[in-house]
């Protein structure tokens, strides 16, 4: 644990996804809990084969969008009802069917912000330094290969034992991670 | 039913789609044409500034903006420009919750397109204020005059949309590149390429999860940027319809401005696409399957914005003012007639040969019913600004408009700067979506589908 040196995990390297998929659902059977799949575009079922089903983001994002109309329509009550109140030809001060184009703008506005942020910040990133890159052919994994990662803080976790069972699932390679 | 053509020529693996995307940007070949076409756009580019530092220190003055038309190629730019930009949030938003997977060849640069036509329109507004230093007097910010702005204006809900508009479609386009940055810093072979994709990519490394997030997040901001396009050209159509001006004053004009923005978008996406695959060889992801289909929206959208004019025509009639009478009998047979039958030859004439196969899947026919197209959407956005304006309720009011050589030399120069910015951005950036394209590539012959 203690900065650099010593095993983050061992690797293996599928060249297809369906060979990833059934390794994800295997390891995860096994019970191994601190494993990663690493894909170059999105799998179907890849996440749920490793226990992980759905995220709160879609919850960041409609909080962020209810704060944007909220805020967007309050702050045009504010300047246009309270602190600057202008009675032109006796019409409302509040006039709130003027106000709905700005709110609704706002709305998206930081609904979109809080989706990509709320991603970026769900996921960790940005992440300068992560010891899957300290192996080489890890490169691949933004290219065209599928990669499964054991990682040894996992309690089932033993360097000889999780070696054979990713050697049963037939990978083009096995390696082991340093911190 | 027969199954549809896939989206990527066959033959394609994971590993040849990345090679062949990332090479145009890596690969350091720069074809004759791509220099030719960054050359003009920076000649251009120098001829805006000068128009514009001209016109900083003299003023709106040397432009042809008169009273009553106070607003002339400024808005007719700017109009234009930002029409051209929602095709890019269309094929990447609309299209991408319809499961419409011929997308993902053009999405990429086709969000580009739209951030550099956001750019282009944000400067006519800015440069139309008189004083640009004081353009952030738009938004509410706590201020020692203790003023805000007029939130009840079409013009400032305009800033509103179209700051929004800007900044999501950024946020959309980056989004999208992050996996395809991690690809690049993964193959650049430069240290200072490496750091620099290295450093936007932000660690990415395409673990379970974080697609899972990813691919949600992308989702939900489609689904935001849809009502979002809609709705900048809807309050944009607001700056003219919720005036009382005879040819503003009307009610077919936000779905009719959508409409023409789409048309006049996707006219631009196969102006860019139809170089773009030739001087690259992109052929195999951007095939005549694409053009088609592009073709088919440019044909459908613009028979709506051929309904909107028959519309408009017909309510100055039915509606029964006389000055609304007197503008259509103006714009049919006045002084700016020539424009609005230019206008009608090219959006509605011109977009009927469309209906045609052979039209639609060959480059260059459709490639020059686009350009008809831009050169006539930018006819109607003139029409609408300067026809209707130089003749309102007071013939003493009446007066002519004659664009200035200074208000062409600032339109060319937007042009000469989309141009260098989408240069730089297919040598700097993967112009096709390679993490999309991938999970496309179908598989090969003799493997198991999964």
């Amino acid at each position: 644990m203690t900065g650099r040196g010593g095993l983050f995990g061992v690797l293996a390297e599928f060249e297809r996804k369906e060979d990833l998929l059934a390794a994800a659902r295997k390891v995860h059977a096994e019970g191994y809990r601190k494993v990663e799949a690493y894909a170059p575009f999105p799998v179907e079922g890849l996440a749920e084969a490793l226990g992980m089903d759905r995220t709160r983001l879609p919850w960041v994002v409609l909080a962020g969008g209810l704060t944007g109309a909220a805020g967007g329509f309050f702050m045009q009550v504010f300047a246009s009802a309270v602190d600057d109140p202008l009675n032109i030809g006796g019409r409302p001060t509040a006039s709130w069917p003027a106000f709905v184009v700005i709110a609704f703008e706002l709305a998206i506005l930081f609904g979109g912000l809080s989706a990509l942020l709320g991603m970026l910040a769900l996921n960790g990133l940005p992440q300068p330094y992560h010891p899957v890159f300290n192996v080489p052919r890890f490169a691949l994994a933004s290219q065209d290969r599928f990669f499964l990662s054991v990682e040894a803080d996992d309690p089932r976790f033993d360097p000889d034992r999780t070696r054979t069972l990713l050697a049963e699932l037939r990978p083009v390679g096995i390696y082991d991670v340093e911190r | 039913m027969t199954p549809r053509p896939p989206v990527v020529r066959p033959g394609h693996t994971y590993a040849s789609v990345t090679e062949k995307i990332s090479a145009v940007v890596l690969s350091g070949r720069m074809p004759r044409s791509w220099t030719a076409g960054a050359a003009a756009g920076l000649a251009l580019v120098l001829l805006f500034f000068y128009a514009v530092g001209l016109l900083f220190s003299a003023g709106i003055g040397i432009w042809g903006v008169n009273v009553p038309v106070s607003w002339g190629f400024a808005i007719v730019n700017f109009v234009w420009w930002i029409g051209i930009g929602h095709a890019g949030t269309l094929i990447s938003a609309i299209l991408l919750l319809m499961r419409q997977s011929w997308r993902t060849s053009i999405n990429r640069f086709a969000e580009a397109m739209t951030l550099f036509a956001v750019a282009c329109a944000a400067v006519y507004p800015l440069l139309h204020l008189g004083r640009p230093k004081f353009w952030y007097w738009l938004f509410p910010y706590p201020n020692t005059m203790g003023l805000w702005p007029q939130f009840r204006s079409p013009l400032v809900w305009d800033v509103f949309a179209v700051f929004t508009y800007g900044l999501t479609s950024l946020l959309f386009w980056y989004m999208g590149l992050i996996p395809d940055l991690a690809t690049m810093r993964d193959r650049a072979r430069g240290r200072f390429a490496r750091a620099v994709y290295g450093f936007l990519a932000m660690g990415w490394r395409g673990a379970a999860r974080h697609w899972l997030r990813y691919e949600t997040a992308y989702v939900l901001l489609a689904g935001l940027a849809t009502p979002l396009v809609v709705s900048v050209h809807t309050v944009v159509s607001f700056d003219f319809a919720i005036s009382i001006l005879p040819g503003w004053h009307s009610t077919v004009f936000p779905p009719y401005f959508v409409a023409g923005a789409i048309f006049s978008g996707f006219a631009m996406v196969v102006t860019l696409a139809v170089p773009l695959r030739k001087a690259y060889g992109l052929e195999d992801f951007i095939t005549e399957c694409h053009l088609d289909n592009m073709g088919k929206v440019m044909l459908a959208t613009g028979l709506v914005v051929a309904y909107g004019y028959l519309m408009e025509t017909f309510f100055s009639w039915y509606g029964g003012s006389r000055y609304e009478a007197a503008m259509m009998a103006d714009r049919l047979g006045g002084a700016y007639a020539p424009a609005y039958w230019g206008t009608l030859a090219c959006n509605v004439l011109a977009t009927q040969a469309l209906w045609f196969r052979a039209v639609r899947r060959r480059p260059l026919p459709l490639f020059g019913a686009a350009l008809v197209i831009n050169v006539g959407m930018w006819l109607e956005r003139y029409v609408i600004v300067v026809q209707s304006l130089h003749r309102d309720y007071l013939p003493s009011a009446w007066h002519m408009y004659y664009p200035t050589v200074w208000d062409w030399a600032t339109f060319a120069g937007t042009i000469g700067l989309f141009l260098t910015l989408f240069h730089l951005f297919v040598r700097l950036l993967p112009s096709i979506s390679m993490f999309e394209l991938r999970a496309l590539v179908p598989p090969a012959p003799g493997e198991a589908r999964g």
